[in-house]
């Protein structure tokens, strides 16, 4: 079977992912969007893999939903965090790291 | 004789003792200084007879290796020939005599002790000058000498004018000694030593481009030590020292030690026609210059210095002359030194009897109160005018002699000195002790004490009979083995016409001085309206003016050129690339904006810049 469709829809969710996070103002909602970014690029994998007729793909889908668990903890965390002390989830807000 | 080293030991020694000792050695560090200056003298007289009575040309004491790298070889040898033996003989007999009359001199001052240790470092090293046998040797005295000579004319350093006097000749100095540096450096890359005989066979087989470079590297370290154009302008500040040592460094010895090099590098100059007839030239214009400075000048010590001059141009025009006049320079040179020093102590005398006063417009009339001074004084007077029968006369009548032998431009202008000479003694001779009296309201002169007399007296005997030295040519005779046989050139005239001629000028010479300030009273204060000539004298002929505009303006100015380039140029192009990589950077970190969303967007950016590169290349 061709995995051409497969491939189409990752790059379209990545693109979804990929303009949420550079519009959208909300830490949670930018949050979403690199996940669906994330799960693009799994989707991508296990195509490929599944082209490829081996599980190195598949392997590496596992790694990168492993890593995707670990920084959603951390990043939630930040997020909760950055919520109580300035009442806000604007990642516009939090730019007092710059110049 | 392996006694020689002593002669350079001796006030060595006795200056380490006094400046090392401190306060401990105030109580007796004069007798010690004159002893040691004695004592050299008295183990320069045994050597002089051993050498007068062994068959020897010379002796020699090996002390050491000095240096030894390689082909770079030094031996610390001795060497004291006829003309060596001369030397010592002056610097450590004027140098007693002078010693003893400091102690009068110096009575009151309360550095007396290091006065001595000075005095006896400047014998050491004049002594270690004349006594090497290297011209690297030669060199380490000549060096101190100069350094004696900054100490002593600084030794008042409270007074400002003393302070700048000896930085002013130690640095005029450095001109000449570059001269000498130069001049060693080139004798080791050409003959690969700088031993006397070395350069002396090495130069007879050089090149003549070569020992023209020598000859005149020579005279120029010989102008700076002995005060010649165009290195003069240091001699007449010098006098800011005390008396002794004026009398003693800047009359009898050290500034003697440019004559003494020219002659004991005969051999470099037999070689180069130039170099000859350039020390000819430099003794005969300093010669003239001197003496006109002598005739303009109303401070006494300035007046003998400018005479210093003058007479130490006859000594380098003898010596440029060559072998027909190389024992007549060491001849008058000796002569020199006993009727300059007698006549610089006679007004260090009349100095200490008038409170220091110096201006010879306020003396007069001194005859009278001081008359072994007055004495002892003319016979300085009329040995240096060349009165005949006195010392001068033999020493500077040979020397006009040799001029005309060399050529008759030369001869005259010899002569035409001698008769400048005249006037300006004459004019010393009658505004301090004869004319009225001009003293200041507080001036009780009276006669010095025998301490300072006495020496006055011996040295007045020496101007009178220096001439002795040249019965039966003996002087002549006694260097032939270091400055070679000599030469006589045909006269134009015959010589008893020439003696005859240089004592009618000398005559005219004084006689128009005796016209000019014997007859009408002498004004106290220097008439402000005079020739140009005597302005120009005044002034020492312009010599600091024109070293001011040509050497130390431009010096100024390059310095605060290079100081302006050093502060815009290379600061500003180090600022400059700071200032632009500041300014750059301060540009540039304004793309930190803190907003993670900016980050983000460059990331995606980035990552589809890599991603097209890759398919470009993939697909090409």
């Amino acid at each position: 079977m061709s995995v051409e469709p497969y491939l189409v829809l990752s790059a379209l969710l990545f693109a979804v992912g990929a303009v949420g996070v550079l519009v959208r103002r909300n830490a949670i909602v930018v949050f979403m969007c690199i996940e669906l970014m994330l799960n693009a690029s799994n989707l991508a994998f296990v195509a490929f893999a599944r082209q490829h007729g081996d599980l190195d793909g598949q392997i590496a889908a596992f790694f990168v939903m492993v890593v995707a668990a670990a920084e959603v903890v951390v990043g939630l965390a930040i997020i909760m965090t950055i919520f109580r002390t300035r009442r806000s989830a604007s990642v516009d807000d939090a730019s007092l790291l710059k110049y | 004789m392996n006694l020689l080293y002593l002669i350079i030991a001796i006030p060595a020694i006795s200056a380490a003792i006094l400046l090392l000792g401190g306060k401990a050695t105030d109580a007796w560090g004069h007798l010690l200084g004159t002893a040691a200056s004695i004592g050299a003298f008295v183990v320069g007289v045994i050597a002089f007879v051993d050498l007068l009575a062994g068959d020897e040309e010379a002796l020699r004491q090996e002390l050491f290796t000095w240096i030894d790298v390689r082909s770079f070889h030094v031996e610390f040898e001795l060497l004291f020939d006829p003309l060596s033996s001369l030397f010592v003989l002056l610097i450590t007999g004027v140098g007693s005599l002078i010693h003893i009359y400091s102690i009068g001199y110096m009575d009151h001052d309360p550095r007396r002790r290091r006065f001595f240790a000075y005095l006896n470092l400047f014998i050491a090293a004049m002594l270690m000058l004349v006594l090497s046998n290297d011209y690297l040797a030669l060199f380490l005295g000549w060096e101190g000498v100069g350094l004696a000579s900054y100490l002593l004319i600084g030794f008042w350093q409270h007074k400002t004018s003393a302070a700048v006097a000896a930085k002013k000749a130690f640095v005029v100095n450095r001109v000449g000694d570059l001269g000498m540096a130069l001049a060693i450096m080139l004798m080791f890359t050409t003959f690969g030593t700088s031993e006397f005989e070395g350069v002396s066979e090495g130069v007879a087989s050089a090149t003549n481009a070569t020992a023209t470079a020598l000859g005149l590297l020579l005279l120029l370290a010989a102008c700076g030590k002995s005060a010649q154009v165009p290195l003069q302008s240091w001699l007449l500040d010098a006098m800011e020292g005390p008396t002794p040592v004026s009398a003693l460094i800047h009359a009898a010895t050290m500034v003697t030690a440019g004559v003494y090099l020219v002659t004991r590098s005969s051999a470099v100059y037999a070689e180069s026609e130039i170099a000859q007839t350039a020390v000819i030239v430099v003794g005969l214009v300093t010669l003239l210059w001197g003496a006109i400075i002598g005739c303009a000048r109303d401070d006494i010590k300035k007046g003998l210095a400018g005479s210093t001059m003058s007479q130490i141009g006859y000594m380098m025009l003898a010596a440029g002359i060559g072998p027909a006049a190389y024992a007549f320079a060491i001849f008058h040179l000796l002569t020199h030194g006993f009727f300059k020093a007698n006549m610089f102590l006679g007004a260090g005398s009349v100095m200490h009897a008038m409170n220091d006063e110096v201006d010879m417009r306020r003396y007069g009339a001194l005859r009278g109160v001081m008359p072994i001074t007055f004495l002892t004084f003319a016979c300085g007077y009329l040995a240096i005018i060349g009165f005949p029968g006195f010392s001068g006369f033999w020493s500077k009548d040979k020397i006009i002699e040799a001029a005309f032998g060399e050529s008759i431009v030369v001869g005259i202008g010899a002569l035409l000195g001698a008769g400048i000479t005249a006037f300006y003694m004459t004019r010393m001779m009658i505004m301090t002790f004869i004319s009225e009296k001009r003293w200041a309201k507080d001036a009780h002169p009276h006669e010095s004490s025998l301490v300072m007399t006495v020496p006055l007296m011996v040295l007045a005997a020496l101007s009178v009979f220096g001439g002795a030295l040249l019965l039966n040519s003996w002087i002549v005779h006694w260097l032939e083995p270091v400055v070679g046989p000599e030469v006589h050139h045909e006269l134009p005239l015959p010589a008893i016409v020439i003696t005859l001629l240089v004592s009618a000028v000398v005559l005219v010479g004084a006689v128009i001085a005796f016209l000019t300030y014997g007859r009408k009273p002498v004004p106290s204060v220097a008439p402000a309206r005079v020739s140009l000539l005597t302005a120009a004298a005044r002034k020492d002929l312009y010599g600091d003016a024109f070293n001011e505009a040509a050497f130390m303006r431009p010096g100024q100015q390059l310095t605060r050129g290079l100081v302006a380039f050093d502060n815009h140029g290379v600061d500003g192009a180090v600022n400059g690339v700071a200032a632009l990589v500041g300014g750059t950077s301060g540009h540039a970190r304004r793309w930190q904006t803190g907003f993670v969303r900016s980050y983000a967007l460059s990331m995606l950016a980035g990552s589809a810049l890599i991603v097209l590169a890759l398919l470009a290349v993939t697909l090409a």
